[in-house]
């Protein structure tokens, strides 16, 4: 399973300022099992942006959020609850994150760190989304992960290796990852995200900590 | 004068590059060096340049200054992790190595050694920031150091980036990191880097224009199609298919090149890869 861990209240709060609907989405697979995004951590994610001041559009948890054509169908349902948010906060792997922000023409917000895939890609399968650093930045990313979008893992934006048909240097068959996250941001509206200054990753951040091995679903497959 | 203080006094600053061979023989790259004494007033040294092994970039800069020529240090992130890093700055500095130009490096697998592991732990704008942050006198984390190094950081640029905006947007953020110069990817269209100069007009900080001598047409198509941002128009390759002396040719459009680009910027770098002989004449020609 995916473990992941929610980002800090502080962190959350940060990624959303200057917005003030949110819709929330949280995921019923492993989002559920890590007790990061299931129903009860939306529900209690809810009361706490209330309490911030926020406005919750509409919530919903799908199983699994990591599967894109599943989202998009889930979302069609809640077409006036997302279209009235500013943004959206997921409550899930980074994988679950990208197929929220492929479906939709808002920001996604991530609302945890994926830490390890354990094994699992995901249910958008084709190519690998997630590279379980615990400190995810799709938040400034226009839902678009850097760390496996682009051939070196840049954090800082495209390096000088961008062909003129706007593919890398290194596999003229893949998109620059860079140019997608700023074609993307500029969509948006959100080019002013990408100035951020990105400090290097702590990779010590990718080690599941001692509470996220006792899940269940963890225990489960240890044979437990 | 050394390169910072050549900028500082507002001279049109020149400088060129050396690439450290793949073996102990140094000694035509170090005649390669002399060639430009009293011509430059620095000298990249490239940091296993295409992902290629060879000798490394910090030991022919130091033998450039036993020499007394000034060596920019080029140190990219694929090779070493933020460890190697600072501390190849510190042995830089105690080595009396000044100038460093901050680069994320080619992907590993273009080299000669594709099955290599790429490090980029971190990339050109965060190395920016630890060197500003050793000279603050701590390393990346804050831990004291027992002696600062002082370095004169610079940074590249590619004027042909497609898109141009995400280029300039990546600039901004090496300035803010600590750049205070930059090079530039090889320019041959006068327009385009025009454009560029106008838009970055406003940070205010020296840029040194890309020069790379044509060799051939097939060379400037090979460009064309194979390097990222380099764009040669298609007048200049004629003139190279129809030359009858083509380094005659070559030395022509580079020195008219350098001449169109002189009110532009604030000097120019030239990159012989292996024409390194034929910077005198080209800067004769330049009547530099």
């Amino acid at each position: 399973m995916i473990l992941s861990q929610q980002k800090s209240m502080e962190e959350i709060l940060r990624s959303l300022e200057g917005e003030t609907k949110i819709f929330l989405l949280g995921c019923g697979g492993c989002a559920e099992s890590s007790g990061t995004g299931g129903k009860m951590q939306v529900l209690e994610m809810k009361g706490k942006l209330e309490q911030a001041g926020k406005k919750i559009t509409g919530h919903t948890v799908v199983d699994f959020l990591c599967q894109k054509a599943l989202v998009q169908s889930r979302l069609r349902g809640k077409v006036n609850e997302v279209k009235e948010a500013d943004s959206l906060l997921v409550m899930t792997c980074g994988v679950g994150v990208q197929a929220v922000a492929a479906v939709s023409e808002k920001i996604t917000h991530p609302g945890c760190n994926t830490i390890s895939l354990g094994g699992m890609r995901g249910e958008w399968q084709g190519s690998e989304r997630c590279q379980e650093c615990g400190d995810c930045v799709l938040d400034f990313t226009g839902g678009i992960c850097p760390l496996t979008a682009c051939s070196k893992s840049l954090l800082n934006g495209a390096c000088g290796g961008t062909t003129k048909e706007g593919k890398c240097e290194v596999d003229q068959e893949m998109e620059c990852g860079w140019k997608l996250i700023y074609e993307r941001m500029e969509k948006l509206g959100k080019l002013d995200k990408l100035r951020r200054v990105y400090e290097p990753k702590d990779h010590s951040k990718m080690m599941p900590p001692k509470g996220l091995r006792l899940s269940d679903r963890w225990a489960l497959e240890q044979g437990k | 004068m050394g390169l910072q203080e050549s900028l500082a006094a507002g001279k049109f600053v020149i400088t060129s590059e050396i690439g450290p061979p793949k073996g102990t023989h140094i000694q035509e790259m170090l005649a390669d060096a002399e060639l430009l004494r009293g011509r430059v007033e620095a000298i990249n040294v490239t940091d296993l340049q295409s992902s290629v092994m060879r000798l490394g970039s910090l030991a022919v800069c130091h033998l450039l200054r036993e020499k007394g020529l000034d060596p920019i240090f080029q140190v990219t992130c694929r090779d070493r992790n933020r460890l190697a890093l600072q501390a190849d700055l510190l042995s830089a500095s105690v080595l009396g190595i000044k100038n460093v130009l901050a680069l994320t490096g080619d992907y590993a697998s273009l080299g000669d050694h594709p099955q290599a592991k790429p490090v980029f732990d971190l990339d050109s704008v965060s190395l920016l920031g630890v060197i500003k942050k050793l000279e603050s006198g701590t390393d990346m984390v804050g831990n004291a150091l027992q002696g600062a190094p002082k370095f004169f950081s610079g940074a590249v640029v590619n004027p042909g980036g497609n898109p141009l905006e995400a280029q300039i947007l990546k600039m901004e953020k090496k300035i803010q990191a600590g750049a205070t110069f930059f090079q530039t990817q090889a320019v041959y269209d006068v327009g385009t880097f025009e454009t560029f100069m106008k838009k970055v007009a406003r940070f205010k900080i020296p840029v040194l224009a890309g020069i790379i001598l044509l060799k051939s047409a097939g060379m400037a198509r090979f460009m064309n199609k194979n390097v990222a941002g380099v764009f040669v128009p298609e007048p200049l390759i004629q003139k190279m298919a129809k030359a009858e002396d083509r380094v005659k040719t070559s030395i022509e459009i580079g020195a008219e090149l350098i001449r169109s680009l002189k009110g532009m910027c604030q000097g120019v770098h030239i990159m012989p890869i292996g024409w390194e002989s034929k910077v005198p004449a080209l800067l004769d020609a330049a009547k530099l």
